[in-house]
């Protein structure tokens, strides 16, 4: 297993790197690349995080109708396609958007988002619901018995943010904020719609342009080796801030730590969650619009589409929940268990998709075929590339049911399969379905990573919505678009839904 | 009838929005299932070609008709996998290149002549390549909805004069083929004075994107006033929606040239079933899916068999073209030129 994700992560770029004539030649324009790959990535991974954190805790404190609905809904934006994420967007912030409506009604100039704003946006869209749940999933996992203690002593306010909460986030915090810079490193698609132009390059566009407009396959190898080395250089930074929540065992999830409870807090947390909802929810909600306006103009050869997509995303999710328990099980019998399996998780977002393509067809194309295996291979890789979302979310949940029940199990001999079952999938459960549902979602809305392994007569449904856009059907592309978002959100709510069940 | 709109020269189209988008690529086996005694003919060819509303299913139909044989197309980046491929490709011949990627594609060595005759083709550049052999054609060109821009400009020139608050959207020369068209559009029209019209052009461009549907859809949607296209874009809003709004603004400096062509591979296994092809497509049963099939002009097809419609396309008197050698010469500084202007 771990052979075959490090065949993904480096064999892929040593198979580039081999075939490439020379590793020499770095772009022009290395250092300002470098420079803007680092300082976009790094406040957008800042914003998503702050911005995550009054939400979560809101969410965390405030119990409400429709609650579970809405958390579930504020996950959408991370498994929508980029380019429906950003036309949505647009529709709220950008020239004949919501936005500027609304300022030209007060006589003000436009506002304009293209350039950093609305890449720190585009970023703050997709990640504020994925940090969202990993706070929301630290804040129910400071054991029960810690709050009561906390209680019991009278602690309130920023006593008891201080004792209670802030550890967690120190514990948490860090790895969220470098996941979220990690995927905002290989940015890519939502820079070249945004971004305004070659100001905003990073360092996945220029491999791409090595790529393309070079055929250069050592300059493309060496920017990903440089992709590579400023995610783990940024991560020995990140998890050097982190501090790893002492061990304290209580039982079961705390659903309402309200420690303080006034007025002024309360509004708060009302305004946290409804800002992060109109952020989160208007520009999906005017992308749905157009797609359902357009529903009349679904194309017959979406279906098959989205059925085999459908497919693959199930399977893919499938493999990657396998892989990831089987890795982290793994990892906990080592003595720095944990870290080796942030480290792969880090290096697998970090990996160029388009060098990891590259290198798979090369390593494939001298024994078969590749368009007879890119059902596999898709497969494959999707389960691969969604393992960092699963790793992050289950490795927490595995660790506290282990610090929690652990020397219990180990007194009555529960071990191997049998621990698993009665000991720790109960317990990682909802983490355990949350991961396999945004595996589920990202592989539906495409991962994919093998242009060089496409098939014209299988296409799935994200490449289903790309011909049509680029055959001028705009309106038939957003109903493709509108059935992409419903059949990855509807994957995720199940998985997750089959993950609280119990909780 | 395929009436499969695609613009004319998507195909790198497609593979730009490649990475998180079109890559998936899925499939379990071989395409479809050739009855044994059948030949397979293997065509690699841009992703836009093979798709529904491209113009490979009407291709593949009319040339089977020819032969006892099976035409797969395998799409993808036609030249990429070429490149990774060398001489193991299976591929017999590849259509869908660009001018822009002849060059690398002709020192690949891999290439046999076409064999066919260019001295009567219907395109506004004479065409002696022995190698590549074109099928359709366009020129770069900006659209506009000419119900809400009353005057468009009618010259570079005038493009760079108009008021900033008029948006363009343009695509990125790195990573789209009729991005690197422009490029060399204002390179052609300004030589040495071309980072000064890039320095000009850049406050109204509202942004550039990796591929052209993604400029395209943010033009339809309404947040930019003019996008880089083709003259023949509003073909597929006249003929397919009715929609008569769309016009292409014509520059009297003339406009930019592009060609699609096709090539086939030395190493064929069968060379005489890939020279059929070849001479297939010239012939005016492959000639005349083009226009509505690829939305762009055929390379060698008479103005009196185009659709009717196309008479309502505005059309430039003069053709603007860089050979691939000198496309090759002035790439890489123009290239520098574009991105030192906008990135101030």
């Amino acid at each position: 297993m771990l052979a075959l994700l490090l065949l993904f992560i480096f064999g892929t770029l040593l198979a580039v790197a081999l075939r490439a004539d020379d590793l020499s030649g770095l772009p022009s324009d290395f250092w300002p690349t470098v420079w803007f790959t680092l300082m976009q990535a790094t406040l957008s991974g800042a914003l998503s995080v702050l911005l995550a954190i009054p939400v979560a805790r809101a969410l965390m404190r405030r119990s409400f109708r429709g609650k579970a609905l809405l958390i579930a809904l504020l996950g959408a934006p991370f498994i929508l396609p980029v380019i429906v994420a950003v036309l949505g967007l647009l529709s709220v912030f950008g020239r004949g958007g919501l936005l500027n409506t609304a300022v030209g009604w007060f006589g003000g100039d436009p506002v304009s988002v293209y350039g950093l704003t609305g890449i720190l946006l585009a970023h703050a869209y997709f990640n504020l619901p994925l940090a969202t749940r990993l706070l929301l999933q630290g804040w129910q996992d400071i054991p029960q018995g810690r709050v009561r203690l906390a209680q019991s002593l009278g602690m309130r306010g920023m006593a008891a943010f201080r004792h209670i909460e802030w550890p967690m986030l120190r514990d948490r915090a860090p790895g969220i904020f470098l996941a979220i810079f990690t995927i905002c490193l290989t940015s890519f698609s939502v820079i070249l719609l945004i971004g305004g132009g070659p100001r905003a390059t990073t360092i996945e566009l220029a491999i791409y342009e090595a790529f393309r407009f070079d055929f250069d396959l050592g300059k493309a190898a060496l920017l990903a080796l440089v992709q590579f080395a400023i995610c783990g250089f940024v991560a020995v930074i990140a998890l050097q801030t982190r501090l790893p929540q002492s061990a304290g065992s209580g039982v079961g999830h705390t659903t309402l730590p309200v420690l303080s409870n006034t007025k002024g807090i309360g509004a708060f947390d009302g305004l946290a969650i409804f800002l992060a909802t109109a952020f989160l929810l208007i520009p999906l909600g005017m992308m749905l619009a157009k797609g359902v306006s357009a529903l009349g103009d679904m194309h017959g050869a979406v279906w098959p589409a989205a059925i085999r997509s459908l497919v693959i995303a199930v399977a893919s999710a499938l493999g990657s929940v396998v892989m990831a328990l089987a890795l982290c099980l793994f990892a906990l019998s080592l003595r720095r268990g944990a870290a080796l399996i942030d480290g792969l998780g880090f290096l697998i977002l970090a990996t160029s998709p388009l060098v990891m393509g590259t290198g798979l067809f090369l390593i494939v194309f001298p024994f078969v075929n590749p368009t007879s295996v890119a059902l596999w291979v898709t497969g494959l890789v999707n389960a691969t590339v969604a393992m960092p979302f699963i790793l992050r979310s289950i490795l927490p949940a595995l660790q506290q049911a282990e610090r929690d029940h652990g020397r219990l199990a180990d007194s009555l001999g529960l071990l191997g399969w049998a621990r698993l079952r009665w000991m720790l999938v109960p317990r990682i459960r909802p983490a355990l379905g949350f991961g396999a549902g945004l595996a589920a979602a990202l592989s539906m809305g495409d991962l994919g990573v093998i242009t060089l392994f496409s098939d014209p007569q299988r296409a799935t449904l994200p490449m289903e919505m790309f011909r049509l856009m680029s055959s001028y059907r705009q309106d038939s592309a957003m109903a493709a678009a509108l059935l992409l978002v419903g059949l990855s959100f509807g994957l995720f709510w199940l998985f997750d839904k089959w993950g609280r069940r119990y909780a | 009838m395929t009436h499969r709109p695609n613009p004319p020269s998507v195909p790198w189209q497609n593979g730009e929005m490649t990475m998180k988008l079109t890559s998936l690529a899925v499939g379990l086996t071989l395409a479809a299932t050739p009855l044994a005694a059948q030949d397979v003919l293997t065509v690699y060819a841009p992703d836009y070609f093979g798709s529904e509303w491209g113009p490979g299913p009407a291709i593949e139909t009319a040339f089977e008709a020819t032969c006892d044989c099976d035409l797969q197309f395998v799409t993808g980046d036609p030249l990429q996998r070429l490149l990774l491929e060398g001489e193991r490709t299976k591929a017999d011949a590849v259509i869908g290149l660009n001018t822009d990627v002849t060059k690398k594609a002709r020192e690949t060595d891999l290439f046999a002549p076409h064999g066919q005759d260019t001295s009567d083709l219907t395109m506004p550049i004479a065409w002696n390549d022995d190698v590549f052999l074109p099928f359709n054609w366009g020129q770069t060109a900006f659209i506009y909805d000419n119900t809400k821009l009353d005057t468009p400009p009618t010259s570079f020139d005038a493009l760079l004069a108009m008021p900033d608050d008029v948006k363009i959207v343009i695509q990125d020369p790195r990573t789209s083929i009729s991005g690197l068209a422009l490029m060399l559009w204002v390179k052609q029209v300004y030589g040495d004075d071309a980072q000064n019209a890039w320095e000009q052009l850049a406050p109204k461009i509202l942004t550039v994107t990796k591929g052209w549907s993604e400029s395209y859809g943010l033009f339809t949607d309404g947040e930019a006033d003019m996008v880089l296209s083709y003259v023949t874009s509003p073909a597929y809003h006249i003929i397919a929606e009715d929609d008569l709004t769309k016009s292409a603004a014509i520059f009297e400096e003339g406009h930019y040239f592009m060609v699609e062509v096709a090539g086939q591979l030395k190493t064929t296994d069968q060379p005489e079933l890939t020279q059929a092809f070849m001479d297939f497509i010239l012939s005016p049963a492959f000639q005349t899916i083009i226009p509505e099939g690829n939305w762009s002009f055929p390379a060698k097809l008479d103005d009196s068999l185009l659709p009717e419609k196309f008479s309502l396309l505005n059309i430039p008197e003069k053709t603007l073209f860089y050979s691939e050698d000198q496309a090759a010469a002035v790439r890489d500084s123009a290239l520098e030129e574009w991105r030192a202007a906008l990135r101030q």
